[in-house]
């Protein structure tokens, strides 16, 4: 099995460094140099998986990205694993480890085979037609369907690699290092625009590198040596930067294109560490030059995916540029020339090449006679009708085909052959194109599809333009170089080239067999198994949209995205309905081009990073005194300070008993501050609360309510006036951002006229508030030459003072109906005011008290939280805060829709208050609210918004929402839970200091 | 990704952007004057047309300033921009 098929030495591949690794748990040796799949062919190793729904053995198909078969798990079992990677793209270093996918126990011997022998009862829709019945069923089925689908094995430990993005900008982009890419980028780099130039693979030159034709010539040398010394040349140009191993995933409007550059993927473990693995650039280019190339056409015939059939420029380049045949018996089977040029290059090494099958009935060009003087036998119209070989190819079977191409004609001839060479022609690589949102033009004389419509600045230059010979690409990218560059002269002008190739071509999409297509296998999308059978069948059902064929039959839908296959699909589509190509379209190319790991999608976004979060200045105290933490929007905020092993239930307990009956201390920074200045600032308030605000005394503070235009709560909080036009509104914390947005477009739109100006200030300042009955005293400490009088210093009033040397704005305002007063100061002193405070407040057992006991203790007093108690649909009168309402003003935000006739409905869902029959019976947040049990389905009246078990009023409180709600005050309602019913009833919301006495205590 | 050129800013990528909705729909001036339906006609309906499209934009993470732009939604050609409060170019 083993034997060696190195057929010369290359320049590409290092024999002096011998890399061992192992495939499928065997060892294997190759060159620095090689991909997984060079080095496993030249092992003589074919079989490298099994295709997707009959589990058939497949082999290596091509020498690049768009592979459907040969797709391998990297480095199986470590951290490090990664499912799906085409070994063509592989570059094996020491220790790598690969193995198959989609087999059990081996890819040698798979159970899922008989899937093989089972195809007739597996046509397209397989699953939708026969797991439908009966519904109740499909969990079963999907237990055993998703057992057996599926590729490879996703990672299960994190991933020890790291990630980067890097945004960067160009004049020209040049997508693609072939001959056409180096030349573009060249001129435009030497006319001083700044270029980048990038390929996928690692080395520069596409396939002219090793084009060693000698009936193509280049300034009298062959393509390939003459292209080398442009290569060369590229090192000494300024403005450009070339980056290889570089894969352009997707290309989007404005000439935004993502690449994933690969670092260390061909490097040894040991080597790997440390560095970054991929980094995803994000490019912006003035212009883009797509250089993207084509793919060659397999030809769609019977069971034409038996491991050893390979794409005949595959073979070409295993044995030009990596120095391996991939057979010792190989025929070509074409439609074209080019299968011609790969007879040549083997012959030239002496590798045996069988015959060439042609359905042309004829070539005049050099090279076939050439092919024909070498004494290959060439069969001119015939097809092959069937192959052998389970594991490996090991025979054809070909047949004359009839003049219209539909049938063969008499006998069959076998050609034994280890390894065939499908030759279709070439299909421009347009998928990149068409991502930008360009569209594109089927020409029928040389069927593909080519770039039409460009939408962004960006030109397409040779075989993906539909330029296939070295003197069309040259000329027409030298014109195509001079109008987009807006340059006069180029390297191109004086180059001389002479070629010899042939255009004919006879283009088949689907080759006829002896047998009836219901017996055959005639591969279109080798990755998911889809025939040309498949495609017909969804035809006759009906399907007439290429979308739908697409979705129906799976065709194009693997990794592989169905770069081979997608035009024959097209093409058996538009024959079988008898429609033009360019009529049907294409089905969308959607990015990636290849596909990306998550890693690089993420970059440096994970872990710590995977959020931003935002600490307050005393962020430091509540960590060194065992806070808890609650995200509340981006910010980190202390939630309650458990001590002594205290549960969150007994720590809050005790945080709100020592707020009321003494004096705790809560973080407020988070709090949305916007600084609100301009002569018509009381104007502006008025319009955008729902409250008047003209007549506020400087000095003191007023809560409102902001709703949306629609009349829904939208935010609240106090707002204070500093000064004749000088306010400074408080937002609650999550809504900060949006409101100061909201206020602005508003501002900016609506009221261009008013003299208003907004600026945050919520990372300005501080805010310590001190709450409870003995708040006042520790405020006097801190600050002994303030007035705290009543008379002085009320309720709802502001004062400006001074802490030693540190200025500091203080505002009597309570959210918990405690005396309290809130304390804000310049960011960078927090942590001091803070200190201040809890030495101060020693004597009287200060209490640090967390977000969850502030929303106990303004629970108890009935007040809402924006977010909690509202969720976008409550107008102020819902919640019963009519007071708040103003009757006088003529207009403000939202106003008008209170009076709609929905807004106005008397069913509306209302907050009220709830207590439970048990008062130690806490009813969890979120559940349904009943009347009749009995009835079914049963009505659902509304739902908890708050709950929690109140220390100061011993029992269970809880805020809910309840359709008519305000009329039905004392009545019993249930909330019916999973194991029991809770008997509950109606209440005042406002459950504890009704009168408001304690905010004067 | 679009590069939108801020009329007071500059070119940017249009991370830094945020939409806004159908441009040119001026709040009334006399909101209790109007019917349930007129009002629910400036509150609720806006176009969401294939074509060329009035928006506002706002460049949320730059100068916060709101502007207008006119796109056509087929291809997200941006055609024009400008301020607030000025006239549509004529197209």
């Amino acid at each position: 099995m083993t034997k060696n098929l190195r057929v010369k030495s290359s320049e590409y591949i290092d024999e002096t460094n011998r890399i061992s690794f192992k495939f499928n748990g065997k060892t294997y040796h190759g060159f620095k140099g090689d991909t997984l799949a060079s080095a496993l062919l030249a092992n003589n190793v074919h079989l490298v998986g099994r295709s997707f729904k009959y589990h058939r053995p497949r082999g290596i198909m091509t020498s690049g990205s768009e592979e459907p078969n040969a797709i391998v798990q990297i480095n199986p079992g470590t951290n490090r694993t990664e499912p799906n990677v085409r070994a063509t793209e592989v570059e094996i270093y020491e220790g790598l480890e690969a193995s198959s996918q989609n087999c059990w126990p081996s890819v040698e011997f798979d159970i899922g085979g008989i899937n093989n022998f089972l195809s007739p009862f597996f046509p397209a829709g397989f699953y939708y037609k026969t797991f439908m019945w009966p519904a109740s069923f499909w969990k079963k089925y999907e237990f055993f369907i998703r057992h057996s689908a599926g590729l490879g094995k996703s990672p299960t430990s994190s991933d020890p690699d790291i990630y980067d993005h890097r945004n960067i900008h160009y004049d020209v982009l040049v997508v693609g290092a072939g001959i056409s890419g180096i030349l573009a980028a060249k001129n435009a780099a030497k006319n001083n625009f700044k270029t980048l130039l990038v390929d996928e693979k690692n080395e520069l030159g596409g396939s002219t590198v090793y084009e060693n034709n000698e009936f193509n010539k280049i300034n009298n040398k062959t393509p390939s040596e003459w292209l080398k010394k442009e290569i060369e040349e590229l090192k000494n140009i300024k403005n450009l930067e070339i980056k290889t191993r570089t894969s352009v995933a997707a290309y989007h409007q404005y000439n935004y294109l993502l690449a994933r550059e690969n670092l260390t993927d061909h490097l040894e473990a040991k080597d790997k560490t440390n560095k970054i693995r991929q980094r995803l650039l994000k490019i912006r280019a003035k212009k883009v030059i797509l250089a993207t190339g084509a793919l060659e056409r397999p030809l769609i015939f019977n069971n034409n995916d038996r491991p050893g059939i390979m794409l005949s420029s595959a073979i070409k380049k295993y044995s030009e540029f990596y120095g391996v045949a991939c057979g010792s018996k190989i025929v070509f089977f074409t439609n074209n020339d080019s299968a011609y040029e790969s007879a040549l290059s083997l012959y030239n090494k002496g590798i045996n090449v069988e015959s060439i099958v042609d359905i042309r009935d004829q070539s005049e060009s050099k090279i076939v006679k050439k092919i024909k003087d070498a004494g290959i036998k060439i069969y001119w119209s015939h097809t092959i009708v069937d192959t052998a070989g389970y594991k490996r190819l090991n025979s054809v079977s070909i047949m004359k085909l009839s003049n219209d191409g539909t049938s063969v004609t008499g006998s069959k001839i076998s050609i034994s052959c280890d390894c065939l060479g499908v030759a279709g022609g070439w299909t421009p690589a347009v998928h990149l194109y068409t991502q930008s949102g360009s569209k594109l033009k089927f020409d029928e004389e040389k069927q593909i599809f080519l770039p039409n419509q460009n939408t962004s600045e960006q030109i397409s230059v040779g075989s993906c333009d539909g330029d296939f010979k070295i003197n069309e690409i040259i000329k027409n990218l030298n014109q195509k170089l001079k109008d987009t560059l807006n340059i006069k002269e180029t390297d191109l002008d004086n180059i001389k080239v002479e070629i010899d190739q042939e255009n004919s071509k006879r283009n088949i999409w689907l080759l006829p067999s002896d047998k009836p297509l219901g017996k055959t296998k005639p591969f279109v999308d080798y990755q998911n198994d889809a025939t040309a059978k498949d495609i017909k069948l969804a035809l006759r059902e009906g399907f007439r949209s290429i979308e739908h064929v697409k979705r129906y039959t799976t065709t194009g839908m693997g990794t592989d995205q169905g770069k081979l296959g997608n035009m024959h699909a097209l093409g058996i589509i538009a024959d079988t309905a008898g429609v033009k190509m360019g009529e049907l379209g294409t089905t969308t190319f959607r990015p990636p081009y290849t596909p990306l790991t998550f890693g690089t999608i993420v970059g440096r976004n994970v872990g710590k990073f995977f959020d931003i979060f935002r600490r307050t200045p005393m962020n430091d105290w509540h960590v060194e005194n065992k806070a808890e933490f609650e995200n509340v929007g981006q910010w980190k905020r202390a939630w309650y300070y458990p001590i002594n092993g205290e549960t969150m239930h007994q720590a809050v307990q005790r945080e709100s008993k020592a707020a009321r009956e003494s004096v705790g201390i809560l973080d407020a920074s988070t709090l949305g501050k916007i600084d609100i200045q301009g002569s018509d600032a009381s104007e502006f308030l008025n319009r955008v609360y729902t409250n008047a605000w003209s007549k506020l005394a400087i000095g003191k503070c007023r809560y409102g309510l902001m709703l949306n235009e629609d009349g829904m709560v939208y935010d609240d909080g106090v707002t204070t006036r500093l000064g004749e036009n000088h306010y400074i509104m408080t937002t609650t914390t999550g809504g900060a951002a949006n409101v100061l947005g909201k206020l602005e477009d508003y501002l900016q739109t609506e009221w261009p006229e008013l003299d208003v100006y907004l600026t945050s200030v919520t990372d300005h300042y501080a805010t310590a508030s001190l709450c409870g009955p003995n708040s006042k005293k520790i405020l006097k400490k801190i600050i002994p030459d303030l007035d705290l009088s009543d008379e002085n210093f009320p309720h709802m009033s502001f004062k400006e003072a001074k802490i030693g040397n540190i200025k500091c704005r203080i505002m009597r305002i309570s959210f918990t109906g405690e005396h309290s007063y809130e304390i804000n100061v310049q960011a960078s002193y927090g942590k001091d005011l803070w200190e201040k405070c809890m030495e101060a407040g020693k004597e009287f057992n200060i209490t640090p008290y967390g977000t969850e006991t502030m929303h106990l203790l303004r629970a108890e007093k009935g007040f809402i939280i924006v977010g909690q108690d509202t969720d976008g649909t409550m107008t102020p009168i819902d919640l019963q805060m009519d007071w708040i309402v103003s009757k006088k003003k003529y207009d403000f935000i939202g106003k008008r829709s209170l009076y709609r006739s929905d807004t106005m409905r008397e069913d509306r869902k209302q907050l009220v208050g709830l207590l439970t029959e048990d008062p130690n019976v806490v009813l969890e947040e979120g559940s349904q609210i009943v009347s009749e049990l009995n009835q079914s389905p049963v009505e659902m009246l509304g739902h908890v918004t708050s709950s929690y078990f109140s220390p100061n009023l011993n029992k269970s409180i809880a805020l809910a929402v309840v359709k008519g709600g305000k009329d039905m005050m004392g009545k019993q309602l249930s909330v019916p839970m999973e194991n029991k019913n809770i008997n509950v009833t109606v209440a005042n919301p406002v459950f504890y200091d009704e009168k408001n006495e304690r905010l004067n205590a | 990704m679009f590069l939108i050129n801020c009329p007071y800013c500059g070119e940017r990528d249009q991370q830094e952007f945020k939409a806004g909705g159908e441009a040119h729909i001026q709040r009334p001036r006399q909101p209790t004057e109007l019917s349930d339906d007129e009002w629910a006609e400036y509150l609720f309906m806006r176009k969401n047309i294939k074509g060329v499209q009035f928006e506002r934009w706002n460049h949320a993470h730059g100068c916060r300033k709101w502007f207008n732009m006119i796109r056509d939604t087929s291809n997200d050609e941006i055609k024009a921009i400008y301020k607030m409060g000025e006239k549509p170019p004529a197209q």
